[in-house]
């Protein structure tokens, strides 16, 4: 953390743990027959519970999206530019809750998680979550909050998904939903890659079959080598060479295996960071979840005949150089909206830096956000 | 309201599905929502625009006419499809008609008349190309690549066999004159079209 907190941060901000005890069911067929939710929230509830907003998250996110845990954290929550007073998601107006999602590592339910049934963690035995599965607890939670109707359900990349099936699944229960860098579902190409980032940790010798936990292991190199694929497609090819171009580490060429390049070493550094810090279990969860996302299959794959259902109005953007959602998955969504004649605004930003663009506060990325958002908060009486 | 919005919007019937091409700042459909009980889209790609549209709740699509068209929007879906002072900007209006006709089953355009008496006379007194109100640029930066007179575009429309509904000429302030009315190729400075390929009734 800075010396002192910016003006614009929610500050220092203590996640809660929501316990419930009624079972759910999921897509896969099974239950879980209890489960935790983490959650923070930033501002303040308003009194008709209309101010509230839902944030949320991706692949590796989490519940921390904004302000600080503590006064020796180095960084603040992962949407920080997005969230706090002033900011695009205005914490002056708006009630925000951000949670960790079921089957996810950051203290919410997921296959980490001590199993009650054998005393054990769940490892494999964590059933496979989707989306909706993911949508329908957080309306769990939201009923917990009080919140009938959320003003705006918001998410980047995986989390725009969720943004699109809470229009869906629970059509009156919000009013706008922000999808960012986002798509109706994954090609061939984004399964592809999550593909081989499960083979990496499957194929790893200390993954025990998803058992890990109860050999006191993890297997770090194969969640290694997921994130080093999965972050190169999160970058561009121009913010690579921006960041890195050629530069070696050191002034000459060993003519080894090492890592010579900038850009290596890098990403081993992310990768093993990652591998410290982040479930096995929980990564190839999350991608299958990305996976099987498709609210146009039961529908023929007409999207827009699933947007039938939907009565909320949406906000899409994308980014110019983002090749893992291109803009061209999310003009599929905006035709989809348009053809179902729901409400929809979009807009494609030009930014370097690939998908990653929608974490990073560009000039046109941050108005758009505001005025969208401060149109919300004005409908809303916020 | 400038004195054309003002005339589209009675040609605007509550419940009515509107896209309007190169919506600006999204005044006008604005306008239409609150006070005619329409709904629909914009098109723009000035990006001040767009956040302005955002901001007042109007439903606003980034989308570029010359390169992308309008093949997202389906045959027939929209009830009037505007294009306000845009006509001679994009770099096919014959297309772009047939696109309006096609998602919708009426078009109101607007345009800037080439042959009004002022410009005629500019051209003729200095030999350079005129500038007016309605066109106040250089030849060689001007957005509008596509200039044409009230009697170009009709003879279009009779070309592609678009019928007319009404138009209404008006002078560089948007005033219904008579003298605009008696004499519109040379007199008028801009003009609102209705038109359709629907057959009269």
């Amino acid at each position: 953390m800075p010396d002192s907190l910016p003006a614009d941060s929610v500050g220092i901000i203590t996640p809660q743990t929501y316990h419930f005890d009624a079972p759910i069911d999921l897509a896969c067929g099974q239950t879980l027959e209890n489960y935790d939710l983490v959650v923070e929230t930033y501002g303040k509830l308003n009194g008709d519970a209309s101010n509230a907003v839902l944030i949320c998250h991706a692949l590796s996110g989490h519940h921390h999206a904004a302000g600080y845990h503590s006064a020796e954290d180095r960084k603040p929550g992962w949407w920080d530019s997005c969230i706090g007073p002033g900011k695009p998601i205005d914490t002056d107006r708006f009630f925000v809750v951000s949670l960790n999602n079921l089957g996810g590592c950051h203290g919410s339910t997921g296959p980490s998680s001590t199993n009650p049934s054998t005393g054990k963690p769940y490892g494999p035995e964590f059933p496979v979550i989707t989306v909706g599965d993911w949508v329908k607890s957080q309306a769990l939670l939201a009923d917990r909050l009080g919140i009938d109707c959320w003003a705006a359900v918001v998410g980047g990349s995986l989390g725009g998904m969720q943004a699109l099936q809470w229009s869906l699944d629970y059509p009156d229960r919000l009013r706008h939903a922000v999808t960012i860098a986002s798509t109706p579902r994954l090609t061939a190409q984004n399964i592809a890659f999550n593909e081989v980032a499960r083979q990496a940790i499957t194929s790893d010798r200390e993954f025990h079959d998803g058992r890990y936990y109860d050999f006191g292991t993890l297997p770090r190199r194969g969640l290694m080598l997921a994130r080093m694929v999965g972050h190169i497609t999160y970058l561009s090819d121009a913010s690579m060479g921006e960041k890195f171009g050629r530069e070696l580490r050191d002034q000459a060429y060993k003519f080894g295996y090492d890592a010579e390049f900038q850009v290596e070493s890098y990403l081993r550094y992310q990768g093993e960071r990652f591998s410290e810090s982040f479930d096995a279990n929980t990564y190839l969860l999350m991608t299958r979840a990305l996976d099987y996302f498709d609210p146009a299959y039961e529908f023929g794959g007409d999207l827009s005949k699933a947007l039938a259902a939907a009565t909320c109005e949406y906000l899409v953007v994308s980014f110019s150089t983002d090749w893992r959602f291109t803009p061209a998955r999310s003009e599929e969504m905006v035709n989809a909206m348009i053809a179902a004649r729901r409400k929809v605004s979009y807009a494609e930003v030009d930014a370097p830096w690939g998908h990653d663009a929608f974490l990073i506060p560009t000039p046109r990325y941050t108005d758009i956000f505001n005025a969208y958002m401060d149109r919300v908060a004005r409908e809303v009486g916020a | 309201m400038r004195p054309d919005l003002e005339i589209i919007q009675q040609w605007v019937q509550p419940g009515h599905h509107v896209l309007d091409l190169g919506c600006g700042d999204g005044t006008l459909l604005d306008f239409l929502q609150r006070e005619r009980g329409a709904s629909g889209f914009g098109l723009e790609i000035n990006p001040d625009h767009i956040t302005t549209c955002m901001g007042r709740g109007v439903a606003v699509i980034e989308q570029n006419l010359d390169t992308q068209g309008l093949g997202n929007f389906d045959n027939g879906s929209f009830d009037i499809v505007l294009m306000t002072q845009a006509l001679q900007a994009v770099r096919r209006p014959d297309k772009v008609l047939d696109e309006m006709l096609r998602v919708g089953s009426e078009g109101i355009v607007t345009f800037p008349n080439f042959a009004h008496w002022r410009l005629r006379w500019g051209l003729t007194l200095s030999g350079r190309m005129p500038e007016s109100e309605a066109l106040p640029y250089k030849w060689y930066n001007t957005p509008n690549i596509r200039l044409c007179t009230f009697k170009d575009f009709e003879a279009l429309c009779r070309q592609k066999g678009i019928r007319i509904k009404s138009r209404r000429v008006v002078d560089g302030q948007h005033q219904n004159s008579w003298l605009a009315r008696l004499w519109p190729n040379l007199l008028g400075e801009i003009a609102i079209y209705r038109i359709t390929r629907e057959t009269e009734q």
